[in-house]
């Protein structure tokens, strides 16, 4: 399952260390970074701006919608982003063997 | 003394002597204790640290009195202030802390050259100050308040205190006090918030329950002559293209600011750094979500109590706070007619925004040792935050000034260790007599301290991080346009330092420049750095090395 599984210790002199495991976990920290931002993007300046009019027009709990996202929604947002990238780069860290944890495998 | 002054007493004295006593157990004798915390705080912890740390005496009194009247438009300040924290963990948090060392002039002078970690460090002294005079204000303002202390007793009485915990802690002593102060603030703000919520609608969770009186406080807001709560781009005059610009301008420079950044240097590992970006948007996030609620019930039940009444048969917390000269009643009306927060508006009824947060447990009629608890909470607030600052200006006069320009070689850890404390000595004296005499322009300053944090620091760190390209030359051009683009327009459009005000340009207002400076930044470092030589292999190497939490070993995955 792992892209790495047959990588690394597997023979082979030591000078010839196969770095190409670094574009890709870069990548991946990258894209993951880039959709976390656009969602970052959507609901703060895109719902709780740009569109905060249109948004205004739907009423839930007595909050125009546009209001909710500009003064509560986007905070609720904003922390369950940070929550999911700490989560996801966890599971990243591991898949590349980068991840911060001592011998027995727990985290330092 | 009054009941009210019994209690405040009572929490101040509690508090201050839960703050003694953590200070003197996590006394310290090492400089990377004293800077860093020896790397040894655990992400919860550090999440809090960073919540106190960042909310200061301004989110904890006025945030509220100012949504409150700004209505829809206080969305500048509830997404500005947290949005940034996205930027902060995803962009900046992890790479920094898998670099290490102490400062953050320290990061941007190995990254590009010495001449540029000196700008860094004095821009970093500025804007730390301009802050820490607010709080220190801040601080003597709540003594004066609340317990008839003069402000010049209570700005010192601040001082010891953080001088206590600051010296013989540094990092260490403030972070742990600053996870009690944080705790103390948070229920200080959420007590009379869930009780004034109660007692409005029957649910007693404001964050859901103030969309009920939205409809009520729109209406009486228009009769009383202020804007509708609800409608958006009425509180402030720039329209959607301001709060656009002030909202980014927040956001960037709250991920620029070094008070913050440098505590993401505390935690043990890059994964903790992570974390701790989440505890500590969750913990600011609870008194953020809960700020535009207090500001909407206050106000409602501000405007219903004066409703109909003539200046002789107002609430009684009017009389009480009028001696404070943050209420003023026009005393030759019949009945109240007009509210207004700005002080030249003529209205029939004047509150200080200050008033809406500071007086709630009164206006909502809470007893006594809510009103005590609220004090505590206010001091916790401008003291943690002016603790954190105060470690910024010591360290970048010490770490990134002194053993750099003066005494290049040979300094002992002992020297260290004592050029650091002496530092933090200074900087609470110079504190103390700032915060006495606050110099006139700090009020406004503070408030662009965002824009200029946002032009100056935030382009040169996210390209030192993403782009291994960009050069000294580069950083020090971006950073110096930057800067002088913002404060150009601020100095234009503001009556600061003797200059008069001219007309925004385009409807940008001061406070919005600073994302237009980060752009200016941006572009002038990318194109500098293009045109000269790329930096060393070495300093490449090392932005390659940060994006590793740490060397390779055999993946733990099945």
């Amino acid at each position: 399952m792992s892209d790495v599984a047959h990588e690394g210790t597997s023979g082979g002199p030591p000078e010839a260390e196969d770095t190409s495991w670094r574009q890709r976990y870069w990548k991946k920290n990258l894209r993951l970074m880039i959709t976390l931002l656009a969602i970052w993007f959507t609901v703060s300046f895109g719902f709780g701006i740009l569109l905060i009019e249109p948004l205004n027009n739907i009423v839930i709990l007595g909050f125009p919608l546009g209001l909710w996202f500009a003064q509560q929604g986007s905070i609720y947002v904003f922390v369950i982003l940070i929550l999911v990238y700490a989560l996801w780069m966890d599971r990243i860290d591991d898949e590349f063997g980068v991840a911060e944890r001592n011998d027995e495998g727990g985290y330092k | 003394m009054t009941e009210t002054q019994f209690w405040t007493f009572f929490f101040i004295i509690l508090t201050f002597g839960i703050y003694i006593v953590i200070a003197w157990r996590s006394r310290v004798k090492e400089t990377k204790e004293f800077y860093v915390a020896s790397q040894g705080v655990p992400t919860l912890a550090n999440g809090a640290a960073i919540a106190a740390d960042w909310m200061s005496a301004a989110s904890f009194i006025g945030m509220a009195g100012l949504i409150a009247f700004l209505g829809s438009d206080g969305s500048v300040y509830l997404m500005g202030w947290t949005g940034g924290y996205v930027l902060l963990a995803l962009l900046l948090a992890p790479y920094l802390r898998k670099w290490g060392k102490f400062t953050v002039p320290e990061f941007v002078g190995e990254r590009y050259s010495e001449s540029v970690r000196i700008v860094a460090a004095v821009a970093a002294i500025v804007v730390s100050f301009t802050y820490v005079v607010g709080q220190m204000a801040g601080g003597g303002i709540v003594f004066s308040r609340f317990l008839g202390l003069s402000i010049e007793w209570g700005v010192v009485l601040v001082a010891v205190v953080i001088f206590f915990y600051a010296v013989l802690g540094g990092m260490k002593g403030i972070t742990y006090t600053q996870v009690a102060q944080y705790t103390v603030l948070i229920i200080a703000y959420l007590i009379p918030a869930f009780a004034v919520a109660y007692q409005t609608t029957g649910i007693p969770v404001p964050q859901i329950s103030y969309g009920q009186i939205l409809t009520e406080l729109d209406s009486l807001s228009v009769e009383f002559g202020l804007n509708e709560f609800t409608e958006a781009f009425s509180g402030r005059a720039g329209g959607q293209i301001d709060v656009f610009l002030v909202t980014l301008s927040l956001m960037l420079g709250t991920a620029g600011l070094p008070h913050v950044i440098v505590r993401f240097y505390t935690t043990k590992t890059v994964r903790g750094a992570r974390y701790s970006g989440f505890w500590a948007l969750f913990f600011i996030a609870l008194l953020y979500l809960t700020a535009p609620a207090v500001g909407a019930f206050t106000k409602l039940n501000l405007l219903q109590g004066v409703q109909g009444q003539g200046p002789d048969s107002l609430p009684d917390w009017i009389n009480t706070w009028a001696p404070t000269g943050l209420v003023t009643v026009n005393e030759d009306v019949e009945t109240i007619g007009t509210v207004s927060n700005i002080a030249t508006s003529g209205a029939d009824l004047i509150v200080n925004n200050d008033i809406l947060v500071l007086a709630s447990p009164e206006i909502g009629g809470l007893p006594a040792p809510i009103v005590g608890l609220m004090a505590a909470g206010g001091m916790a607030a401008a003291m943690s935050t002016a603790a954190g600052l105060l470690l910024v200006i010591s360290s970048a006069a010490s770490h990134d000034l002194y053993f750099r320009v003066f005494k290049k070689t040979g300094a002992s850890e002992k020297e260290q260790m004592m050029v650091g404390r002496i530092a933090m000595g200074l900087a609470i004296l110079f504190a103390i007599w700032a915060g006495i005499n606050p110099p006139a322009f700090v009020a406004q300053v503070v408030a662009f301290a965002f824009g200029l944090a946002a032009a100056s620091f935030f382009p040169i760190l996210i390209l030192g991080i993403f782009w291994k390209k960009a050069n000294g030359p580069g950083a020090a051009a971006g950073m110096l346009t930057g800067l002088a683009f913002t404060a150009t327009y601020m100095i234009y459009t503001l009556e600061v330092f003797g200059t008069g005000a001219n007309d925004h340009i385009l409807n940008v207002s001061p406070e919005g420049i600073g994302a237009i400076g980060a752009a200016v930044n941006l572009t002038v470092m990318i194109v500098v750095s293009k045109l000269t030589a790329p930096p060393s292999e070495h300093v490449q190497e090392m932005v390659e090395e940060i994006r590793y939490p740490q060397t390779r070993k055999a993946p733990v995955r099945s």
